[in-house]
């Protein structure tokens, strides 16, 4: 059985890749072995012959992690991410690498060395990013799971965008540990499904206190698939009606608000609330993860692992070279960007700045969630835009995240739930954020307006 | 603050990235850009407000991070060295330093 449905997913993968480019490897051999491996075995784990792909900037003994990027090309990770040992015990079989924006530094999957994704609705049009492989290959039906990492939005945006569902749990809820760093106190490892049921299945596998990762904490991981009973009885769903005004499409807008009169109609109680800061999120995250970035980067610089420049006869120069020739334009751009901000003289008007009104933010979300259980938002200003439209203005795409940055600027969870068409037959994504471990809450919430509103459409590029 | 071209220079240094000079000139109008947006934080009056420590949720500050004082499995020079660019006798060879 385990075999037929991994079979089904590979052959789907090899067939659709020309196409959407979703994957950067497809390990058919591999994952056929294990497989039969499993299937020999007897795995009755609640993952078993489940076939999922990765994003290729988490660690797969034995398969490549480019990130996106040719200074890591054809590098070979020696060991398992932690979510990769706890999945593969489950009884998941990896079965490829997705492609992603270059070190998750992208809104559009734009920024990958090995070209766009394509958003299976519409191949002119980007998946989102930065985990678009992982959302286009759940999309498209070529695996029902797939993980990705958000860092100020690549889960939740490119699942909004590919009309899935995509939850970024708490800071601190998965391991970090074999996911390539890009701004450490921002990443976090996140599952796409199709439903709402299946996420709630593998963060419960994946979940939980790492000791390689010392910001995993230690808060026990409920049994999250019990807490989907579709009932919103006395739930209280914020509604921060400041954010549902300039730059947000008109269709996406009413969208999300038709969600929050189904909310209302299953019985919750719509309070409203304000983050009076988050308007000043995306400068905040452009200050902060550049920052990170800037340092977490330096360790490429070929001498331990991937691409060295030829014909630099000296250290410095090697060095230099390497990372000019290896590295991308946004990825050098947000180098530079957080090198700056970092530099003597300008630490305290940037970093520091940026760090303090981080805490207002974060003060912003502690006092919100004192008056409800979940804030819903849009997930996107806008549904999934043309490939090349926004290319040549990193701060226009940027502004993609705006809905999104928050939740890892403050720490909080978020998941992202499809809530329909627009009129060009483009996904759209509503988003609900809440308190630090509610993860099974979210669930719930997203669980019951999924049995209320099920998603049924499937994109005209799809595996069946 | 204004930025001027031998600002992106000094910075391309420090990051030790050798861009050449239509980067230099791309990336520094850019940048000025973003900086200018960035700077509506002065708006923010932020006197008395402690930064933030990296996102990290009041559970996670009271995780206990310390192990046993036991040694561990390492990867081993092996398997170190297997993806380095130039390994040789067993290091990780650079060309000179000076």
């Amino acid at each position: 059985m385990s075999r037929q449905t991994v079979q089904f997913s590979i052959t789907a993968a090899e067939r659709l890749n020309e196409t959407l480019n979703a994957f950067l490897q497809i390990d058919r051999e591999g994952a056929l072995r294990r497989a039969e491996e499993i299937e020999k075995s007897g795995n009755a784990g609640p993952l078993a012959g489940i076939p999922i792909a990765i994003k290729d900037n988490i660690c797969v003994k034995g398969m490549q992690a480019s990130c996106g990027s040719k200074i890591l090309g054809d590098y070979h990770p020696p060991y398992n991410a932690t979510v990769i040992e706890r999945l593969t015990k489950a009884g998941a079989v990896v079965i490829g690498k997705t492609n992603c924006d270059e070190f998750a530094m992208g809104s559009s999957n734009e920024n990958s060395a090995f070209g766009p994704v394509r958003n299976p609705w519409d191949t002119t049009r980007v998946s989102g990013g930065s985990s678009g492989g992982s959302a286009t290959a759940v999309a498209a039906g070529i695996v029902p799971i797939a993980l990705g990492s958000d860092t100020g939005g690549s889960v939740r945006q490119p699942a909004s965008l590919c009309g899935v569902v995509g939850l970024k749990p708490t800071y601190g809820r998965n391991s970090r540990y074999g996911l390539v760093a890009f701004a450490s106190s921002l990443d976090q490892v996140g599952v796409f499904a199709r439903e709402v049921e299946d996420v709630a299945r593998v963060l419960g596998v994946i979940a939980g206190r790492d000791p390689q990762d010392a910001t995993t904490a230690d808060v026990p991981v409920p049994d999250y698939t019990a807490s989907l009973t579709g009932d919103m009885r006395g739930a209280r769903i914020g509604f921060p009606r400041a954010l549902f005004g300039k730059g947000l499409d008109d269709e996406v807008k009413r969208s999300v608000e038709s969600v929050v009169d189904v909310y209302r109609d299953l019985g919750a109680e719509i309070v409203d609330v304000e983050l009076p800061n988050a308007g000043y999120a995306i400068a905040v995250y452009y200050i902060i993860a550049t920052a990170e970035a800037s340092s977490n980067l330096a360790r490429f610089d070929g001498v331990r692992y991937g691409f060295r420049a030829e014909d630099a006869p000296e250290l410095r120069q090697m060095y230099r070279k390497t990372r000019e020739e290896g590295f991308g334009p946004e990825v050098k751009r947000r180098i530079m960007l957080g090198t700056y901000v970092l530099s003597a003289g300008y630490y305290d008007a940037y970093y520091r700045k940026a760090q303090q009104v981080r805490t207002l933010i974060k003060n912003d979300f502690l006092k919100a969630f004192e008056r409800c259980d979940a804030i819903i938002t849009p997930t996107s200003p806008t549904p999934a835009f043309a490939i090349g439209e926004k290319t040549d203005d990193p701060l226009a795409m940027y502004l993609n995240d705006i809905y999104t940055v928050t939740a890892n600027l403050a720490g909080v969870p978020g998941i992202s739930v499809p809530c329909g068409l627009s009129s060009e037959r483009l996904p759209i994504g509503f988003q609900l954020l809440g308190p630090y471990w509610s993860e099974d809450q979210l669930l719930k919430f997203a669980h019951a307006y999924e049995q209320k509103q099920p998603f049924t459409e499937r994109p005209p590029i799809s595996a069946s | 603050m204004p930025i001027s071209q031998s600002d992106i220079e000094k910075v391309a240094q420090l990051a030790h990235l050798e861009l050449g000079k239509e980067e230099l000139k791309t990336f520094g109008a850019q940048i000025v850009e973003i900086v200018a947006y960035i700077e509506q934080l002065n708006e923010v009056d932020t006197a008395n407000i402690e930064p933030a420590i990296g996102g990290l949720t009041p559970e996670g500050e009271r995780t206990d991070t310390s192990r046993p004082d036991e040694a561990v499995g390492s990867l081993g020079q092996k398997t170190a060295l297997a993806e380095a660019p130039d390994p040789a006798e067993g290091h990780f060879r650079v060309p000179k330093v000076l």
